[in-house]
């Protein structure tokens, strides 16, 4: 096998035996990229340090990770994937990366996105779409996809996603890869920009759950930059990958199983419950009353915050500023309004406005303060649940990749493929997305599993036992 | 129609809006210096820049502060504190918003005493008191083709303390004003600068006829830079609604701009403040409740403020209550005061010293009693050789001057500059006999009874001895002597 195909934990046990060395790996990477990434177009950017960066790594973990384009490396052009934000550098580390610089992580670039994560396709990307590497007319699912695709196709060991909907586990399942959406506080979100701020989390995106474990250890733990972040002592997640889930209590939410799921999706899922029944987890079936509310909800939450959030992008401070040609209002609202409408795309000026109108003097009651409102009851459901079950398990979308510019035009399909997993946002608990095997025309399916606020340890070690007796996260695209 | 008859049929109802600088050493969300004057953009980081990624963490000194005030102005503290965004876009604020406080600001229902001009108190009611952070400073003729913008301002904490419509005339929200910066800067959160910013005030006016139970349309009135433009302002404003009221027209809803030089308040360009701030809750900062001892320890560290301090001053002191109101505008000149009275029994004549010749030596050098290097107990020996007759009050002033200079005690500069009053008899007699000799006409006016021709005398022998004599004695001597 190749380097770049393996594990981190693999190749750090070959490190460890001296039998290859980070410089090696990271050119295993380098080259997979130069072959593969005119096809896939996972990475909008590369750090051209990379190489000297592995050759020099002495911490831990010198793996070579690929970074979503929404998180901050000092003096590194960070865009959102989006032209407002051309040439902007900042002058500092996001957290997490500050935590993978000191564990020896080598930082490949940074991957595609949807436009500031709106999206769950990476096709609203100021770069063009990212494609699947299991197919290459099918999107790579969103808006993490530029991190699952360098992953699936081996450009990366792992990577980093963003998650405030589904935008990391969607395109993980989409990409055949494990995805974890952190608990709500778990993860600092200094550096990443912001899409909607009491829904996003960082995650890792990796080949199989013990680096999720792995990368879950580096990058989590109280920040006091974030007042966000969760004064909670962060166990070592490894320690939670045990192959045994004998008597682990899961719920099937009747909810998650209705018309709009993929029978061959379905079917997958069905034979995954029985196969962790047989290892002796006990399945019900349960109730989230609650969960037909949650795309609406969150898509007034979610589009309210980031109509305030992306208010900074004016042109003013840094980034694209445009005039028009001829005068229009004045000097100054010209310059906002120019530069706001070059520099955003359709996506983007869709979800401000429609922010800005649940915001609005008149309707905040009857929208946003009611989407607060139905976001407590969202997460009440989950409460009531976790009262009697360890976990939920559903599916992590209700359909396999789609293709390329089949959902261009119809944007509440698209917000429908969320479907699944937007309520473990909303509800703030964390949740994973494993392989679970393949459709017939091979692509592959996630299986989601969401468990109790900082409870990550529970996902962990049902996921792997579920890992341990299937094969998928081994199967290999090759490109 | 006459002035006082309008007056009768009008009364005027005046709400303010004091934004004030709070003195913390460092900004309210990042830590950046609270300073002012500095080179511009020079305070800043990436956090009060708004730069994507970065989020704001509360400074608790600033929430310290803010209870400190709310408590002073008699509010009901909310302990659950929870912050909100007010969207608006200007270059002044970087990220497109204002992190403020809109449904649970911090203080509320509270109030302040202001004196009236017949010794009565009126409550003034404070309706809310909320933390913001401040924006930045426009600056709109240093480029020739834009604007600049600086961003040390950017994130000063704030704290914007809102009256209720209880204020009736131009002087009372004048007086309130005094009364508020007193309290405020006894609280020293504050240093309460108009000039530099770090107090503003804008002010609410409307009129209605006297008894009508509803307010009438109020203006809105910006950018007065000092407490005597606030009070021109409303006093304009009072007269601009009364001739529009008077002539049968309506007043509109509107902001204006007091312009100094002019003397007048001219509208703003209605446009400019067609704003929804469509506020909602800031998701950077989680809500979090201060505990009831946080709030109580506040309290038990309050100092005494003003009007607890003049109360106390007279009945301790037993001093009148205008020196005392003198005293007590400076807290710093109070326990000056109150440090004198350790060393001397005297109080009023304390007073006098302090308001009268300290006074005048600070206001001539523009500086307050912190800088002096002259401490109570040197004042106090002072006075003491000024009433031992040592001195007499002239070169007691003089001696004053010299050891605000010099830092000098008393007994250094009588020394040196051989100030003290010549008090050996025989030395003023042949001073006396000198003048009586060289003045026959004046004498002869004094022999035919006429008093006030001593006046002359005394004077010519303080001069003969330049001002080191005692009048009084003089006077007595020359009695004798004609």
């Amino acid at each position: 096998m190749k380097l770049n195909e393996l594990t981190a934990h693999e190749i750090l046990d070959l490190i460890k035996q001296k039998k290859t060395s980070s410089g090696e790996v990271c050119q295993a990477v380098l080259d997979q990229i130069e072959r593969s990434d005119e096809n896939v177009k996972a990475f909008v950017r590369l750090n051209d340090q990379a190489s000297a960066t592995a050759k020099e790594a002495n911490g831990p973990v010198p793996i070579p990770i690929a970074i979503k384009d929404n998180i901050c490396i000092t003096d590194q052009e960070v865009t959102c994937s989006s032209r407002i934000l051309k040439n902007f550098r900042p002058p500092y580390d996001a957290t997490v990366i500050e935590k993978l610089k000191k564990s020896g992580a080598v930082i490949l670039g940074h991957t595609n996105m949807d436009e500031f994560a709106f999206g769950s396709s990476t096709e609203n990307s100021c770069y063009g779409p990212t494609h699947n590497p299991w197919k290459l007319d099918c999107v790579p699912g969103g808006s993490s996809g530029g991190s699952t695709a360098a992953v699936a196709a081996n450009e990366a060991i792992w990577a980093l996603g963003s998650d405030t909907g589904g935008s990391i586990r969607q395109p993980a399942a989409f990409c055949g890869v494990v995805g974890l959406k952190p608990t709500y506080g778990l993860v600092s979100r200094y550096g990443l920009i912001a899409f909607a701020s009491s829904l996003d989390q960082i995650g890792p995106i990796t080949k199989d759950v013990t680096d999720s474990a792995l990368l879950l250890n580096i990058i989590s733990g109280t920040d006091s930059r974030d007042s966000t972040s969760a004064p909670f002592t962060v166990p070592d997640y490894t320690k939670a990958l045990v192959n045994e889930v004998k008597n682990i209590k899961i719920g099937i939410p009747m909810e998650y199983f209705i018309e709009g799921i993929d029978p061959e999706v379905k079917q997958l899922i069905v034979n995954a419950i029985e196969m962790l029944e047989k290892s002796g987890a006990i399945f019900e079936e349960v109730s989230l009353p609650h969960t037909e509310y949650a795309v609406a909800t969150y898509y007034i939450i979610a589009t309210a915050e980031a109509s305030s959030n992306l208010a900074r992008f004016d042109g003013v401070e840094y980034g694209l500023r445009c005039h028009p040609e001829k005068m229009r209002k004045n000097p100054l609202v010209d310059m906002y309004e120019e530069t706001r409408a070059v520099g955003f795309g359709k996506e983007v000026k869709r979800r401000i406005m429609l922010g800005t109108y649940s915001l609005s003097s008149g309707y905040y009651d009857d929208y946003y303060l009611r989407g607060l409102k139905v976001r407590t009851l969202i997460k009440n459901d989950f409460d009531k649940v976790f009262e009697n079950y360890d976990a939920i398990i559903t599916p992590t979308a209700p359909t396999t990749a789609f293709k390329i510019g089949e959902k261009a035009n119809d944007p509440l399909s698209m917000y429908l493929s969320d479907i699944y997993t937007i309520s473990a946002n909303l509800a703030g608990i964390p949740a994973i997305s494993i392989p679970c095997g393949f459709s017939k025309d091979g692509l592959p399916v996630g299986l989601q599993i969401m468990a109790k606020p900082f409870n990550e340890e529970m996902l962990l070690r049902i996921a792997y036992s579920f890992e341990q007796s299937t094969d998928w996260h081994k199967r290999k695209v090759r490109l | 129609m006459s002035q006082t008859t309008t007056e009768k049929k009008y009364e005027t109802v005046i709400g303010l809006e004091v934004h004030l600088q709070l003195n913390t050493a460092t900004k309210i969300f990042c830590g950046c210096a609270n300073v002012f004057g500095r080179d511009p953009n020079s305070q800043t980081c990436p956090v009060c820049l708004g730069l994507p990624g970065t989020l704001p963490v509360l400074n608790k000194k600033a929430l310290e502060h803010a209870i400190k005030v709310a408590l002073a102005l008699n509010c009901k503290v909310n302990p659950y504190i929870k912050f909100d965004r007010k969207n608006y876009f200007y270059p002044d604020i970087p990220k497109g918003y204002q992190i403020s406080q809109f449904d649970l600001p911090i203080a509320s229902d509270g109030y302040l005493m202001i004196p009236l001009a017949d010794g009565a108190f009126k409550r003034i009611g404070i309706k809310r008191a909320h933390l913001e952070e401040d924006a930045g400073k426009l600056i709109h003729d240093a480029h020739a083709t834009g604007s600049l913008v600086d961003y040390n301002r950017t994130g000063t904490p704030l704290i914007e303390i809102v009256t209720d419509p209880d204020l009736r005339s131009a002087q009372e929200a004048f007086d309130y004003l005094h009364i508020l910066k007193l309290t405020l800067q006894y609280l020293n959160v504050s240093d309460c600068d108009m000039e530099k910013g770090s107090l503003r005030c804008d002010a609410n006016i409307s009129i209605r006829e006297m008894g009508a139970p509803n307010l009438g349309t109020k203006a809105e009135v910006k950018n007065m830079n000092s407490f005597r433009a606030v009070k021109l302002a409303l006093e304009f404003e009072e007269n601009r609604h009364r001739t529009i009221v008077e002539s049968g027209e309506r007043i509109i809803q509107e902001t204006r701009l007091w312009n100094e030089e002019k003397a007048m308040t001219f509208a703003m360009r209605s446009k400019e403040e067609a704003h929804d701030y469509r506020y909602f809750p800031e998701p950077d900062l989680v809500p979090f409740t201060v505990d009831q001892s946080v709030i109580d320890h506040v309290r038990q560290s309050l100092p005494e403020l003003p009007q607890q301090k003049l109360k106390r001053l007279t009945d301790q002191y037993k001093i009148s209550e205008y020196d005392a109101a003198v005293i007590i505008q400076d807290p710093d000149i109070a326990n000056f005061f109150e440090e004198c009275t350790k060393h001397y029994a005297e109080t009023k004549k304390i007073c006098n010293w302090i308001n009268g010749a300290l006074f005048q030596e600070l206001n001539a050098r523009k500086m307050t009693i912190k800088d002096l290097k002259i401490t109570p107990q040197d004042l106090t020996t002072l006075i003491k050789k000024v009433e031992e007759g040592v001195l007499n009050n002239l070169t007691g002033k003089d001696t004053l001057k010299f050891m605000i200079d010099s830092g000098k005690s008393t007994e250094e500069i009588i020394q040196e500059k051989g100030l003290a009053q010549e008090s050996d008899d025989s030395v003023l007699e042949k001073i006396v006999d000198e003048i009586i000799a060289a003045n026959d006409k004046v004498v002869a006016q004094v022999k035919e009874g006429k008093d006030s021709a001593i006046g002359f005398l005394v004077g010519q022998a303080m001069r003969k001895c330049q001002g080191k004599g005692n009048p009084k004695k003089f006077g007595e001597i020359i009695r004798r002597r004609i």
